[in-house]
């Protein structure tokens, strides 16, 4: 192994090849804190040419190697592999190219997500994935593990937005997925590599598609006496033909928290929040504003509050965005969970986790894209406190089931990663594993490529209480 | 040899005991469903018909063979539709041969194509195991992507028995603008213009010559307003469409056979692309669609002619219909990726390169 090491310590100049202890402490871990692995190395490469050359090492000598972003991964996607390599993609992040008349960024992987919006923002031009990570996660993270946001039901996930990817195989091939073009002509292999959560090899430069702003934006603010109500008021709007770019609820233990750390100015007493929004042209947004207007007042809000300028729109998000860490200040440790439940079955959902709560003396607390069905329950607990982890980690998995057994996913947005693989089996089939395992194979035959993830089995990394993200501990994002 | 299967276990069972087999849905895209020597068909209107369809959901689960017909008259009975739009409707296509061969149409432009609306599959690989990937809610990141990989998969990585989809409420009220510019290049500037602005339509095609066609779509008492809008925009008036004139306008064009006689041709593009290529195909009866994503055409001439075009344009081509020796031209695209793949989901080779008998 020595001799491997001095080989990959040749290819990176010392401040890009890190082994020593202290250095690679802040690798050891994502935002998923409860797993800990050390590395054996991490390497910083700057150019395509970085990457190709550690993957071929690492193919070699056999050495398997984990492709790291920010490290938000709240599944564990990140986590490193005792004994591999990280690669870490932070200081690859140039612009590329952006090319306003062809509405196209391609930049490289360790470009930040909201960065992309912002150089776009002159031209009017944004880019629609919206993870409440944005401010640090980065496009290569998102493109991993396909990440979503609050516009998922009308606009698609971060797959839907990416063009296309320069790929490197785990062999240390290098391929290009996709083109220019929206459309396609064979099999969508980046569809396939798109979501595939760092088995399939490593991106270095990916082609963004970037959409006009909406002229106009409107959002309500609705406040309810029952959860019941508001995820029966999402089912009313849908019902009504409408398709906002944006629904989103709120429990009232999550009003409380983001109320005492943001002061949005939420209606305290609601026991449950429900946010719209509309967006497009200005005639049509404000047609659609009459018709949402008719479905909430019929729907037993309480209490309704539009925006009225950018600045109250902010606010009203504001809340929501904080939302989590807000939450996350009621308790030392909180686990959190992004299962999907038809839409239809949200209000069942949600009062089977209220009891599943009561059941394991834990406080759950809920804030979620309702547009899409897509839960965030949150499990408030006490790293400390002997047995409370495991358990609630088991409660983590009876919400899991649960969502599978309504009909849904055991996640929507945050991937499998370490954290969610034994659940894999509720949802698949073990030929429906076996095919995706044969898969894997085919473009990775020694797993070098993120071992240990995504597929059930295999050794556990040790556990540790340790809280949150550091940038979130800063404040800098905030989980959804 | 023809079967005729009414179950996913017979798929499996005619994967697992013949050398060769091709999937044909409706027929209605010859060139990806005439078999070669020694292929078996497998003839799948027996594996038909909606299985879940929830409108408040919306989302739908049907069996591969279902036809689009079918679909959509369900749809439209809860005023919902199928955004990526897929051509050959009334001439039998199916939701199987659809997702194959990786067909929308023009309303793709409003919310995306095939690739953004399926939500799940279920299919015969070729070693006959019955796989399953994705799911049946709106979103869902557990697992390989491998709905999306089925899109454009020509029955090549496996046979489709079962799909869901996504699906939106249909636009309660739409129009259609016709607007012709004095050359080609007046046309792509004001589809950038168009392309670039907060103007949401439906539609976004070019009809050669150079006639902008515009759909748009929304609530019937803010269409006026928005017409109007974009007649100022573009600074001009157009001719407009509406009412019947207007359905059946954009129902004729969902049959591409009527483009035009000859090879029937599928090729994804961008819009920077239209001036180099329109050069030569200047008597090629075609449509450049979604703001110049994708282009029909109907190819005369000899299918050499078009493969080197699309070789020296860096593009790759499918034919839908027409004697050809197989449906791919141009560029391949991603052999190494695509290989590999292929290689995982079908290592005997049960779904062999097409040979289309001519
Ligand atoms: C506070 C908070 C809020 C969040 N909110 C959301 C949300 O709203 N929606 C959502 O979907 N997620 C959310 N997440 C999860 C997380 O931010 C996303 O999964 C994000 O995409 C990870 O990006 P990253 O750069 O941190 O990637 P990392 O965590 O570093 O890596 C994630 C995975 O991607 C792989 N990877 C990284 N770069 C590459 C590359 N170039 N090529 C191939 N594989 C690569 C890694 O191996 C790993 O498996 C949130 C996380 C936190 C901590």
């Amino acid at each position: 192994m020595n001799s491997a090491l001095g080989e990959l310590e040749r290819l990176f100049p010392p401040g890009r090849f890190l082994v020593k202890p202290g250095q690679l402490a802040p690798y050891e871990s994502d935002a998923l804190t409860a797993f800990r692995a050390r590395p054996l190395a991490v390497v910083l490469p700057e150019t395509h040419e970085e990457v190709v050359q550690v993957v071929r090492w690492s193919a070699r000598h056999q050495v398997p190697f984990v492709a790291r972003g920010s490290g938000t991964s709240l599944s564990g996607g990140s986590l490193p592999i005792d004994g591999g390599v990280v690669i870490g993609l932070n200081r690859m992040n140039k612009l590329l190219r952006l090319d306003v008349l062809e509405r196209i960024a391609v930049v490289q992987p360790g470009f930040i997500n909201l960065q992309v919006s912002s150089i776009a923002a002159p031209y009017g031009l944004y880019y629609a994935p919206d993870p409440s990570s944005q401010p640090v996660s980065t496009i290569g993270g998102n493109l991993a593990f396909n990440s979503g946001g609050a516009h998922c039901l009308k606009y698609g996930m971060t797959s839907n937005h990416v063009l296309a990817a320069r790929v490197v195989l785990p062999s240390g091939e290098v391929v290009e997925l996709g083109s220019q073009s929206l459309e396609n002509t064979g099999p969508d292999w980046l569809g396939l590599f798109v979501g595939s959560e760092g088995l399939m090899g490593i991106a270095t430069e990916v082609t963004l598609r970037l959409l006009p702003r909406p002229e106009i934006y409107h959002t309500v603010l609705a406040a309810y006496d029952s959860l019941a109500k508001a995820g029966d008021a999402v089912a009313a709007v849908v019902a009504s033909g409408l398709l906002p770019g944006a629904m989103e609820i709120m429990d009232s233990l999550a009003i409380e928290a983001a109320e005492a750390a943001v002061r949005a100015g939420y209606p305290l007493e609601a026991r449950a929040l429900l946010i719209v929004e509309l967006e497009g042209e200005v005639p049509q947004v404000e047609a659609e504003a009459r018709h949402l207007e008719a479905v909430i007042r019929a729907s037993g809000a309480y209490e309704v509050r539009v925006a009225q300028n950018s600045d109250e729109r902010m606010r009203i998000w504001k809340g929501r965005k904080a939302a989590f860490s807000a939450v996350g200040r009621l308790s030392p440790d909180y686990l959190v969970q992004d299962g999907v439940v038809p839409r239809s079955q949200l209000g069942r959902a949600l009062s089977e986790i209220e009891q599943l709560s009561t059941r394991y003396g834990l406080r759950v607390a809920n804030v979620f894209h309702a547009g899409d069905g897509n839960l965030h329950p949150l499990i408030l607990y006490n790293g400390r406190v002997e047995g409370e982890l495991p358990r609630a980690e088991e409660l983590a998995g009876e919400i899991l089931k649960l969502c599978v057994g309504l009909g849904g996913s055991i996640t929507g947005e945050h991937g499998v990663g370490m954290e969610k693989k034994a659940y894999m089996t509720e949802m698949f089939s073990e030929t429906d594993l076996a095919t995706m395992q044969r898969l894997r194979l085919a473009l990775d035959p020694l797993e070098l490529s993120n071992r240990g993830k995504m597929f059930p089995g295999g050794q556990a990394p040790a556990r540790v209480h340790q809280g949150a993200h550091p940038r979130e501990k800063g404040g800098v994002i905030s989980r959804e | 040899m023809t079967l005729r299967p009414t179950h996913a276990e017979e798929v499996q069972e005619a994967v697992r005991s013949h050398r060769r087999v091709l999937p044909r849905g409706g027929g209605t895209k010859p060139s990806l469903s005439t078999p070669g020597e020694n292929q078996t068909v497998l003839e799948m209107s027996g594996l038909s018909g909606v299985i879940e369809y929830n409108p408040s959901e919306y989302v739908f689960v049907a069996r591969a063979g279902t036809r689009l017909a079918e679909v959509e008259t369900l749809l439209a009975q809860n005023g919902q539709y199928l955004p990526f739009d897929p051509p050959f409707v009334e001439q039998g296509a199916t939701l199987g041969g659809t997702v194959a061969a990786g067909l929308s149409g023009p309303m793709r432009q409003r919310y995306g194509g095939v690739r953004d609306f399926i939500l799940g599959v279920q299919f015969v690989d070729g070693t006959g195991s019955l796989v399953r990937g994705g799911g049946k809610v709106v979103k869902n990141a557990a697992g390989f992507d491998l709905p999306k990989l089925m899109v454009g998969s020509l029955g090549r990585l496996g046979i489709l028995t079962e799909l869901a989809f996504k699906v939106f409420p249909f636009p309660r009220a739409t129009s259609t603008l016709k607007v012709a510019f004095p050359t080609l290049q007046d046309t792509l500037e004001a589809l950038y213009k168009l392309a670039g602005s907060p103007i949401e339509l439906y539609a976004l095609d070019i009809e050669p010559p150079s006639t902008l066609v515009l759909r748009l779509g929304g609530l019937a008492e803010a269409l006026p307003a928005r017409l109007e809008r974009l007649q100022s925009f573009l600074e001009m008036n157009g001719e407009l469409l509406q009412r019947e004139a207007e359905t059946s306008y954009w129902r004729g064009l969902n049959n591409l056979g009527s483009l035009g006689d000859g090879l029937l041709v599928k090729l994804a593009i961008t819009a920077d692309q239209i001036p180099g290529l329109d050069k030569a195909l200047l008597t090629t009866p075609r449509r450049y669609i979604s703001a110049g994503n994708l282009l029909y055409l109907a190819w005369e001439e000899p299918l050499e002619e078009l493969d080197a075009l699309l070789k020296s344009q860096g593009r790759s081509g499918l034919i839908l219909s027409g004697p050809a020796p197989q449906p791919k031209i141009g560029l391949d695209l991603e052999p190494v990726f695509g290989h590999k793949v292929t290689a995982a989901l079908d290592p005997q080779e049960k779904f062999a390169d097409l040979q289309v008998g001519s």
